[in-house]
């Protein structure tokens, strides 16, 4: 469980998998949730098997997530907003119409 | 075709955010164009606004980056952060987006400064939620602020040893470092010694940081086989051999690390020609002294290139802005040569740390190359090492051919993290040198981009027609 060494301050809500988390603003959507304790964000197309955030920096695409509806966004590359909704993703993505 | 910029810079790490300030200075029109959302690229991720309550945390050099940055404020430069670049074409253009839309971007010259990524590191379990990279974990502290008390560090390199430094300053207890540096790799480095001596303070940091985690007490573990993440949907331990006897230790947390390899998606789908580099264990491109790429009006600069730490990415970027302002007519030969020269010489002394560091810290062959069949390599469509072998038995020939075998590369990370395997591997199981292997051949786009995006690409204002 990561914890934080930053010092108190305000906060945005988002939402993951419909459960409200209140985050420190400025941060990547895969950095609150690894900070709220949520290890598993998405299962493969392959074998379904459950996956996290693995490196961090855009690179390996470990960490989509759906993203106001919108699949496939790495979750360390988008910055927390108030009022966001962070889906984990499930196999492969269903094809928005 | 008149280009909206003499120059466009692509990333805002060390290399770039110098090569953009460098341009803007000899007074050309310059763009840089970032993903993150602030400058300092990886090393000095978030060096404006790290929300540690004591950024001491992240050590000295963690701070050079901010004079980086406020030059870069400083500066005349159009400065597009959270921009993604998915292709540079060969008229020069470069296709982005930002906030969901896309559009072209053209340049007399273009500074590809797309760093590093951490080399792949895979092992039985390393794709189970709670493995990250030790990269990923510095990520956390300089962004979220955020440690992994208990957490297991594993693998080789300065830069663990760095990240391991930042926790023990953050008063995050290490479960245990397992270091697999292989032993005999010292007698390979020391006839490197002398000149590396010679490459300024570099040595006296390093055993530095070698004594604060001695001093720590952190429990040091070497000499280890069968590394292994342990668990079922999430990490509980991680496992291994030392001595014939095999020990777990409990944690949710494996940072894994073993160097840093150049990012070359976005220069090889610019088709800049690239080389196995035997000694970095990665590819890089084939570039001049300046770093021209073998691409007319595209240069490279800093870690992309080759790996040799932030101070020497500084002063690629310097001496490529220096360059394409020689080459668009704004300097003259002799006088980019001539500021040039400190430059170079600085440069030179730098590099000469690379080749001790790049022997005493090279992975371990079995580290590399996974030996069991049943360890994921392609971690987007879980081809095994084991699937891989099976292709190459029934004559598939090369890295490309694999992806239609097995779909190994074919996921959306486009074979980041198993392309420096896959071409070991299929090297080491034909008996033929990496260079022969070759590598998965990269197109555009090198970011997904959604067909809404594309559809709505405004072309570049100059270049009719051009998307």
């Amino acid at each position: 469980m990561f914890e934080t060494r930053r010092s108190p301050g305000p906060t945005v809500r988002i939402a993951f998998d419909g459960a409200p988390l209140d985050v420190a603003p400025g941060q990547s959507v895969a950095a609150a949730l690894l900070t709220a304790g949520v290890g598993a964000t998405r299962r493969t197309p392959d074998s379904g098997a459950s996956r996290g955030p693995y490196c961090m920096i855009g690179v390996c695409f470990d960490c989509l997530v759906v993203i106001d509806g919108q699949a496939n966004r790495q979750a360390c590359m988008v910055t927390v907003r108030d009022g966001m909704r962070v889906e984990s993703q499930a196999g492969a993505p269903d094809i928005a119409p | 075709m008149t280009a909206a910029y003499d120059i466009a810079v692509i990333g805002a790490g060390p290399a770039g955010m110098a090569a953009a300030a460098t341009a803007d200075g000899l007074g050309l029109a310059t763009v840089l164009i970032d993903e993150q959302a602030a400058p300092g690229g990886q090393i000095y991720r978030n060096i404006e606004g790290a929300p540690l309550a004591d950024r001491a945390v992240l050590g000295a050099d963690y701070e050079a980056g901010a004079a980086l940055a406020a030059a870069l404020r400083g500066s005349g430069v159009d400065y597009l952060d959270t921009t993604t670049v998915w292709r540079v074409t060969p008229e020069n253009e470069i296709g982005v987006t930002r906030a969901g839309a896309a559009r072209l971007i053209s340049a007399k010259h273009i500074v590809i400064a797309t760093g590093a990524l951490e080399r792949p590191m895979p092992l039985p379990g390393w794709t189970l939620p709670g493995v990250m990279t030790a990269g990923a974990a510095q990520v956390m502290l300089k962004s979220a602020a955020a440690v992994a008390p208990g957490a297991v560090f594993a693998g080789c390199g300065p830069l663990l040893y760095l990240i391991v430094g930042q926790y023990l300053r953050a008063g995050a207890p290490i479960a245990a470092l397992i270091d697999t540096t292989p032993r005999t790799n010292i007698w390979r480095a020391a006839p490197l010694l002398p000149r590396a001596l010679a490459a300024g303070n570099y040595l006296a940091k390093g055993l530095a940081m070698m004594r604060d985690i001695r001093r720590a007490g952190v429990r040091v573990i070497r000499g280890v086989d069968g590394l292994a993440a342990l668990g079922e949907g999430h990490l509980r331990a991680v496992g291994y051999s030392r001595g014939g006897r095999r020990a777990t230790i409990e944690t949710e947390h494996l940072f894994l690390h073993q160097g840093i390899v150049a990012n070359v998606n976005l220069a090889m789908a610019a088709g800049c020609a690239h080389h196995w580099d035997a000694r970095q264990l990665g590819w890089r491109p084939a570039c001049d002294g300046w770093g021209r790429s073998s691409v007319d009006g595209v240069s490279i600069a800093g870690d992309g290139a080759g790996i040799g730490g932030a101070q020497v990415a500084e002063l690629d970027g310097r001496l490529a802005a220096l360059d394409a302002a020689c080459r668009l007519g704004r300097i003259e030969v002799a006088e980019r040569d001539r500021r040039a020269a400190p430059l170079h010489a600085a440069r030179r002394r730098d590099l000469r740390i690379r080749p001790f560091l790049e022997a005493l810290y090279r992975p371990a062959d079995d580290q590399r190359v996974p030996l069991a069949d049943d360890v994921i390599v392609c971690r987007c469509e879980d081809v095994t090492a084991g699937d891989i072998r099976a292709a190459l038995a029934l004559g598939c020939p090369g890295p490309n051919q694999l992806k239609a075998f097995t779909r190994c590369g074919m996921g959306p990370c486009q074979g980041r993290l198993c392309g420096p395997t896959v071409t070991e591997l299929i090297a080491a199981e034909r008996g033929v040198p990496v260079a022969d292997v070759g590598y998965y051949r990269l197109r555009p786009p090198v970011k997904p981009v959604t067909l809404g995006e594309l559809a709505g690409t405004a072309p570049s204002s100059d270049a009719p027609g051009g998307a």
